[in-house]
């Protein structure tokens, strides 16, 4: 068991990197603590699995240090960091059984017949495979192949950590949910760092206690679930985040705020002098669909926008809503009464947040 | 929907029908007629039954070269599919080296069979060849006409030399097909070298291995120019093989009966081992 602690970490495919283009890792430092369930959440491509593989150890980095517990592990192979990682496609053993490829990393690390046999039960129990541990894992469906994967992944409970590429890809929409639970359990239980690669923000959010959003190469934010959807750090995490994602509008600096068209939105006196004193190519004012105040008749300073289109998604109605040639998505509530061709809305101010290339931007605290 | 009964369409399988009646049933069916007739001339021929089998099967000529057969094609399939495999997993894997590497591996299979048997004929003889010549300037005594021992070692390596290629090239695409993800879980599992070979590469490689135990089996067994250029089937007979007894028999001494009838027999061997060969490989490891 081991905090892992990334220093200056970068990494190309190239070997002769020229531009940050040639960078599938552009430089980081993260600390992933002892014990945490953790996920990487990002779209395809954005280099989470890079980072796993130089986590685990199977990739080495261009550049920068991997520690465990304050070590250098660098030029350690999977075995010494004593790692577990299960992919994203099932991988067994074929000619053996259920019962021997989980049993397989104990054995291969030396541990005595009647404790393996302990193990292997648990897990089996644990993942429900108890009843298929004699079978030959060939003649397995693809959800038992996985969850067999998974099964090596957790069988040793003396793991640095165990870290998961997207594992339930393959698995079944019903059972994912169940295997969430084990996982979150088993963590639970034997008290592991946990990373767990996801491109869905569901799945990120049930797993983990903290998320980071990664995004170009780069972690864009680490933070709680609540973090990410509240106070999105980068235009990335707000558009990523949230069903659907985060508003985005871009504006110019105004006298007392910023603004667009005739819209005249006021800020706070310190995040002024902020904006002021930082130089930015493109500005925009951000805020969640869930957060934009609606209402059928003009209130206090509402702004006068047109409704497009409704969409009724069950428990919540998505609006669609043009606000002087600015398409904006509203989410309302099912009790709520849906304006028709127009609408006053307002934008809170705690909600409304403000990006300088693609960057928050916040008062200084 | 009304279905039309329309039964012209079975003209569209008449042309595979005579495909396969002329390549295979017709001439094989002459090979049945041969086989249990007395045949002397055009005129005279006389209905023999079972005799011309019962007389191969009785034949010890026959045994001796039906033993010796199998002794042969055990000793290439020994040597060849292990060599091969080996072989195989130590081909560069990327890069120009592995194309060389392909190609370098492609040309003794491109070698007409005759060919074959002239080069290992030369090569391994005892006065000018540079095989025979060196081992004998080395103060081994190696003569291939003359030492039964010494025969049978050059027939069996220049089968090797010129079919363990084949293995390796099946192998090496076997190997080709197993996605990295493998070898990274069993990095991650801890597995020995050996362990990723035997739990890992040896059951991907299952398919061609079998397509390679099925054609070096049937190849061997049938083997003819080689050896017949190489040692004309001696020293004696030595390295008679089935398909020379055969040919002595039907052409040399124009017993078309038992040779037709051996024909058969020879045939329902290589049928029925490669039968079994396929059903064990097969059904190995099933639940």
């Amino acid at each position: 068991m081991a905090g892992i602690r990334l220093q200056h970490l970068a990494h190309s495919y190239s070997r002769t990197p020229v531009g940050a283009d040639d960078y599938a890792l552009r430089e980081l430092d993260h600390v992933w603590a002892q014990g945490g369930a953790y996920a990487l959440l990002g779209p395809s491509g954005c280099g989470k699995s890079t980072l796993l593989n130089i986590i685990s150890g199977l990739l080495s980095p261009s550049q920068g240090q991997v520690l465990f517990d304050g070590k250098e592990v660098n030029a350690l192979s999977p075995q010494a960091r004593n790692i577990a990682q299960v992919f994203q496609f099932p991988v067994v053993y074929d000619t053996m059984t259920v019962f021997d490829n989980l049993a397989f990393p104990l054995r291969n690390q030396g541990l005595d017949e009647a404790q393996v046999r302990r193990k292997v039960e648990e897990i089996a129990d644990v993942l429900e495979l108890g009843a298929a541990l004699k079978k030959k894992a060939r003649n397995l469906s693809a959800d038992e192949k996985q969850k067999v994967s998974m099964g090596r992944g957790l069988v040793r409970d003396d793991v640095s950590a165990i870290l998961f590429d997207e594992p339930l890809t393959v698995i079944d929409p019903h059972l994912k949910w169940k295997l969430r639970r084990k996982l979150k359990q088993i963590h639970e239980q034997f008290n592991i760092t946990m990373i767990y690669v996801t491109h869905d923000q569901l799945e990120a959010s049930t797993f983990a206690d903290k998320i980071a959003v990664m995004y170009g190469g780069q972690i864009v934010q680490f933070g709680t679930p609540r973090e990410l959807f509240e106070r999105p750090r980068h235009t990335f995490v707000g558009y990523f985040i949230g069903s659907p994602g985060m508003n985005l509008i871009e504006v110019q600096p105004q006298p007392g705020g910023v603004g667009f068209a005739s819209v005249h939105l006021p800020l706070p006196a310190d995040l002024q002098a902020r904006l002021a004193s930082t130089p930015a190519a493109r500005l925009q004012v951000g805020i969640r669909p869930e957060f934009v105040q609606v209402r059928e008749a003009a209130f206090d300073d509402a702004f006068r926008a047109r409704v497009v289109d409704v969409e009724d998604l069950g428990t919540y109605r998505i609006l669609t809503l043009d606000l002087e040639g600015v398409a904006l998505k509203v989410r309302l509530g099912e009790d709520r009464v849906v304006p028709v061709e127009d609408a006053w809305i307002s934008f809170p101010a705690q909600w409304l947040m403000l990006y300088a290339d693609d960057v928050l931007l916040e008062a200084a605290p | 929907m009304n279905k039309v009964p329309n039964n012209k369409a079975w003209w569209l399988v008449l042309p595979v029908f005579l495909l396969v009646a002329f390549s295979a049933v017709v001439p094989m069916m002459t090979v049945v007629n041969y086989s249990v007739q007395d045949i002397f001339d055009q005129s005279s021929r006389y209905f023999v039954g079972a005799d011309w089998y019962r007389q191969v099967l009785q034949d010890p000529r026959l045994h001796d070269s039906l033993l010796r057969q199998f002794i042969y094609s055990g000793c290439v399939l020994l040597i060849e599919i292990p060599l091969g495999i080996a072989i195989a997993l130590t081909m560069p894997t990327k890069g120009r080296w592995s194309s060389a590497c392909l190609i370098v591996m492609a040309i003794p299979l491109l070698i007409p069979w005759n060919v074959v048997g002239t080069i290992w004929q030369i090569f391994g003889r005892a006065d000018i060849g540079l095989l025979g010549a060196s081992l004998n300037q080395l103060g081994i005594n190696y003569n291939y006409a003359a030492n039964t021992m010494d025969a049978w070692v050059t027939v069996l390596v220049m089968d090797v030399w010129h079919w363990t290629s084949l293995v390796a090239l099946l192998c090496y695409s076997g190997l080709r097909a197993i996605p990295d993800v493998y070898y990274q879980a069993a990095r991650i599992d801890r597995a020995s070298a050996w362990a990723v070979f035997r739990h890992i590469q040896l059951p991907k490689m299952k398919n061609v291995l079998l397509i390679a135990v099925m054609l070096r089996f049937m190849d061997s067994f049938m083997i003819y120019t080689e050896p017949f250029v190489l040692t004309g089937g001696g020293p004696g007979n030595a390295t008679t093989f089935l398909s020379q007894t055969l040919t002595q028999m039907a052409v040399g001494q124009f017993d078309l009966g038992p040779a037709a009838a051996f024909s058969l027999v020879y045939f329902l061997i290589i049928l029925l081992v490669s039968w079994l060969f396929y059903t064990a490989m097969t059904h190995a490891d099933k639940d």
